[in-house]
């Protein structure tokens, strides 16, 4: 019970925060006020069974660093949900395998210049979580099982925490919103969708061509703007290939197990032989690459990732991309060690659902797909007969002599919509078939975390029955399994929070999707019936004239 | 349908013509003889009133189509389809006396009636028929000759052709179109009275016989290049656009699929559920839009079709014409033949080499007496040559002035009907665009709900 107890109190406070700041602002708030009440009486310490069943907050590490930085940042609606949604048990072995990585990443910080946190907890803050929430599962990672003293945990968790938030002590206080209501109105964009304000803007754009003598690839220039501390400069611009990308991709699945990472274009659009050097091709994937991107910049967690700070700012990425070798090993040996044929003892309704809900929604996408596809081919044989049938006017036009305008005439007209046609499958295939695409590898995402989910609580079930087994002679639960169940809970949260942030971005996605399509269809439309109605009057003039 | 089976046989019988009854009877007699007269006095006297007396006397409608079977000349069972005719008299001007005379034919007899026209009246360029059989059809439209939409758009078709005989300044005066639409029974055996296929030239059915014609006439020459050219240019336009019909048709109803789909996938989401749902439903609305569309496309196709087949009556025309021209040089140049021979036989000299010349050298020369007597007869056949070129050109002449008028007629006929026909199309395209915004506007509204 020791350590979770201390390390209640920072989460607790981080949790006021949560409620003052994010309620109204997003989709989790609604589980983020459960967490922050369920949290709440933790504060008083002396409640343990509190703190063993609402300990999810506690368990911070990997956005440690950047939640202080952003403590710090005017703008930092985005912060608490970290503190909220975030959370990763620090089983001993993954602890171990995280304050590595922050180590590494503690090393680059300081050498661009450290965040003000790093001081205060000196030396150890490199290899530590230096989030003033986890140092107290810093400490246990460190410390591996064993139980540091409370006093001084409790100390510098305090201690911490003063120092990441200037603006007044007391890290519950509605100043920090007030105070950073001004730059938050200069960044609001028009992108802001959901009332999240942005502070971080990444863009995809000038794919180039490298040929080299073994390969021939294509890099994309992808620009930063950020005001956010971590950055280090206000703006940053380097150049990444498709491989950089699926490295990006995934080091966050590896350092973010618990959330749903969006899905990368696939590597091969279409089956067969594509141009993969086409400008079309390049473009779709540039498009798709920058969607990627922005979904990651957009997420509470996942834009405050270590990896993905380095992928937008390292001027070499091969370094970075090294690092991560000896270390990729391990973290598969940490994933399989679960057994994967273990039958959950009672998945819980609302995953059961998701998993539902996921394999009709990736069914209904891919016949979504087929259709459209199905259309633009319908469409584009369509234009080809359009393209033959307008000339044929032409012809009959030179035969006649009172006739031969209003003949020309509908001959024009045909081109004009045929030009609309063609107009109208371009923007069909360029712009609604990626999303949905999008959209059906974004649902292989997602089960492959709900199957991550399902093995972690695996893993808690069975190590609570080895624990039942020997009920008689230790009464009390020990501590990894209690571990376990942390992380299952994190999980389940994450997991939750992420879903909801996904359907929220869904349905606005769709929305926007869908009545884009309308607007297509109605334009093109207006483009013929403007092209008909002018026609009219050449008719009906030389009827009339007659 | 089935009960009407043994009427047709009965009515088609000479002897029942009871239910015709009296007033038909009388009606015939009086417009039948005024019809004759014009006819016999010749195109030449026909006052205007007279030229337009069908239009402003009788209204013409088919207005009914019927599925029969009957027993043919061969005592074999067939099927046909029988087309009511209704022809509403207004004997006097102020419409007083209205009388309704209705009566059925089948196409065979409009056939008929067509190809006399052909016969009678070869400086005219007949209305056509409309398809024997439905051509230039997108997939949908099925072929079959009792497809109740073939049917209904051939009906159209025949009153069409009828309004364009009645409406002809000359073909509404003919007798044997009056009996068509008034006299039911024994109309084919008057018909056959007239020996009109006798008088039908063979050689105009061949259709790919040229005749050479050392002086064809310019401007008929040009007439038939342009028909020839017309026909290939609608032929092609109606095949594209037949595709094009199919092409359209699919694309609205792949898009049938999204509201079945949508609908499915809605049954999963909360709060867009509502919006995909209904935004399905116009989807639904959107592909069941496109069989209208094209219906009315249809007609539009129906109207180029006429004028393909009109091209062809105008080669007839020319053909015609062609043919009387072969005619006249053929009578010339036997005439100057027979000259020559007269001249040799006269002057003793030959100009050419000729058997004769080699039999006369051989044999020795002719008596004077047997010279003589060729002689005469030769200048008999001359002067009967003459005559004969004489009244072959007034006959030229007189059929390319008539069919030049009548050429005349039908260019501004169609220039005047292609134009309706192009105005008629884009009032069609505007308004499938029209409903293609609203449905695409309606979905909008509902996705915009999500």
């Amino acid at each position: 019970m020791g350590p979770s107890s201390k390390s209640a109190i920072p989460a607790s406070r981080e949790n006021q925060i949560n409620g003052c700041v994010v309620s109204a602002a997003s989709g989790i708030s609604r589980f983020l006020h459960e967490c922050g009440n369920g949290v709440l009486p933790a504060t008083s310490q002396e409640d343990p069974s509190c703190c063993a069943n609402h300990r999810i907050p506690k368990c911070q590490h990997n956005e440690g660093p950047y939640l202080a930085g952003v403590g710090r940042s005017p703008v930092f609606s985005k912060s608490p949900h970290l503190s909220g949604v975030c959370a990763q048990p620090p089983t001993g072995q993954e602890a171990s395998l995280d304050s590595r990585w922050t180590a590494a990443e503690g090393r680059e910080r300081t050498a661009g210049g450290p965040p003000k946190a790093l001081p205060s907890t000196g030396p150890q803050s490199l290899r530590d979580m230096p989030h003033p929430l986890a140092g107290s599962s810093s400490e246990e990672a460190v410390g591996g099982d064993s139980t540091p003293s409370p006093d001084l945990l409790t100390a510098r968790s305090f201690g911490d925490k003063d120092l990441i938030l200037p603006n007044g002590g007391t890290p519950a206080g509605p100043a920090s919103p007030a105070s950073s209501s001004s730059l938050l109105n200069r960044l609001q964009l028009d992108d802001d969708i959901d009332g999240e304000t942005r502070d971080l803007f990444v863009t995809v754009d000038d794919p180039k061509k490298h040929v080299c003598t073994m390969e021939t690839y294509i890099t994309y220039r992808i620009t930063t703007k950020s005001t956010r501390v971590e950055f280090d400069l206000p703006e940053y611009s380097v150049r990444r290939r498709y491989q950089d990308f699926d490295w990006l991709r995934n080091k966050l699945e590896e350092s973010q197990p618990t959330h749903l990472i969006p899905p990368l274009p696939e590597k091969f659009v279409v089956k067969g032989v594509v141009d993969r050097f086409s400008e079309e091709f390049v473009e779709t994937r540039r498009k798709a690459l920058d969607k990627f991107l922005k979904r990651i910049t957009d997420h509470p967690v996942l834009s405050f990732n270590e990896h993905f700070n380095v992928f937008l700012t390292a001027k070499d990425l091969n370094a970075h991309k090294k690092q991560g070798m000896a270390l990729l090993t391990r973290v598969g040996e940490s994933v399989k060690h679960v057994t994967g044929g273990y039958k959950l003892r009672s998945r819980p309704l609302e995953f059961a659902a998701i998993g539902e809900y996921l394999d009709t929604f990736a069914l209904k996408l891919g016949t979504i797909d087929r259709i459209a596809q199905r259309i633009i081919k319908e469409e584009i044989e369509y234009l080809v007969e359009l393209r033959e049938y307008g000339p044929v006017y032409s012809t009959w036009s030179a035969l006649e002599g009172e006739l031969a305008e209003p003949l020309e005439g509908v001959s024009a007209c045909i081109g004009n919509c045929s030009t609309a046609l063609e107009e109208l499958t371009e923007d069909m295939t360029e712009d609604f078939l990626p999303v949905l695409r999008e959209y059906i590898l974004y649902s292989d995402c997602m089960k492959s975390v709900l199957k991550k989910r399902d093995q972690v609580q695996a893993e808690y079930e069975a190590k609570l029955e080895a624990v039942a087994l020997r009920k008689e002679e230790r009464p009390k639960v020990p501590a990894n399994v209690e571990k376990c169940q942390d992380r299952m809970e994190c999980f389940n949260a994450d997991l939750k929070a992420d879903m909801e942030r996904w359907q929220n971005s869904k349905r606005q996605d769709f929305r926007q999707l869908l009545m884009g399509m309308a607007d297509k269809n109605i334009q093109y439309y207006e483009k013929c019936l403007m092209a008909w109605e002018s026609i009219i009057p050449l008719l009906q003039e030389k009827q009339e004239a007659k | 349908m089935e009960q009407a089976v043994p009427d047709p046989e009965r009515r088609l019988q000479p002897a029942t013509l009871e239910p015709l009854g009296h007033p038909d009877a009388g009606l015939e007699s009086a417009v039948g003889e005024e019809a004759e007269g014009a006819r016999d006095e010749g195109p030449g006297d026909g006052t205007m009133m007279e030229n337009n007396f069908w239009l402003k006397k009788i209204e013409i409608s088919v207005s009914e189509a019927e599925k029969r079977t009957g027993r043919n000349a061969m005592n074999m069972q067939e099927t046909y389809t029988a087309y009511l005719i209704e022809t509403r008299s207004v004997e006097h001007i102020d419409g007083q006396s209205v009388l309704t005379d209705s009566l059925w034919r089948r196409y065979s007899e409009f056939e008929l009636l067509r190809n006399y026209l052909l016969v009678y009246y070869p400086h005219i360029v007949v209305p056509p028929l409309p398809e024997k059989r439905a051509e230039f059809v997108w997939h949908k439209l099925s072929a079959d000759n009792m497809d109740p939409d073939f049917v209904e758009r051939r009906r159209i078709g025949l009153e069409n052709f009828l309004l364009r005989v009645a409406s002809h300044p000359i073909l509404c005066r003919d007798k044997i179109f009056y009996l068509f639409l008034t006299q039911e029974g024994n109309w084919k055996e008057t018909v056959n009275e007239t020996g009109f296929q006798l008088k039908a030239d063979s050689r105009l059915k061949a259709l790919n016989a040229t005749f050479r014609v050392k002086n064809p006439d310019k401007r008929f020459t040009e007439l038939k290049h342009y028909s020839d050219e017309l026909q290939s240019v609608i032929s092609h336009l109606l095949r594209v656009r037949a595709r094009v019909a199919d092409r359209l048709y699919g694309v609205y109803k792949v898009h049938g699929n999204y509201g079945r789909v949508f609908s499915e996938w809605s049954a999963i989401e909360k709060e867009m559920g509502d919006g995909l749902q209904s935004a399905g439903h116009h989807m639904d609305v959107y592909a069941s839009s496109i069989d209208d569309i094209l219906e009315d496309e249809e007609h539009y196709a129906d109207q180029l079709k006429e004028y393909l087949f009109y091209a062809e009556a105008l080669r007839a025309v020319c053909r015609k014409h062609e043919l009387m021209q072969y005619d006249l040089e053929m009578a010339a140049q036997d005439l100057a033949s027979k000259k020559q021979q007269c001249e040799e036989l006269a002057t003793g000299t030959v100009r050419t080499f000729s058997l004769k010349g080699m039999t006369t050298k051989l044999f020795g020369q002719e008596t004077p007496e047997q010279r003589e007597a060729r002689i005469k007869v030769l200048e008999e056949q001359i002067n009967e040559g003459e005559q004969q070129l004489k009244s072959k050109n007034q006959e030229g002449r007189e059929f390319v002035k008539n069919a030049w008028a009548d050429i005349e007629r039908f260019k501004e006929q169609k220039n005047h009907d292609l134009k309706e026909a192009l105005i008629s199309y884009a009032v069609m395209q505007i308004s499938m665009c029209k409903k293609g915004i609203q449905v695409w506007t309606n979905a909008k509204e509902c996705f915009s709900k999500m």
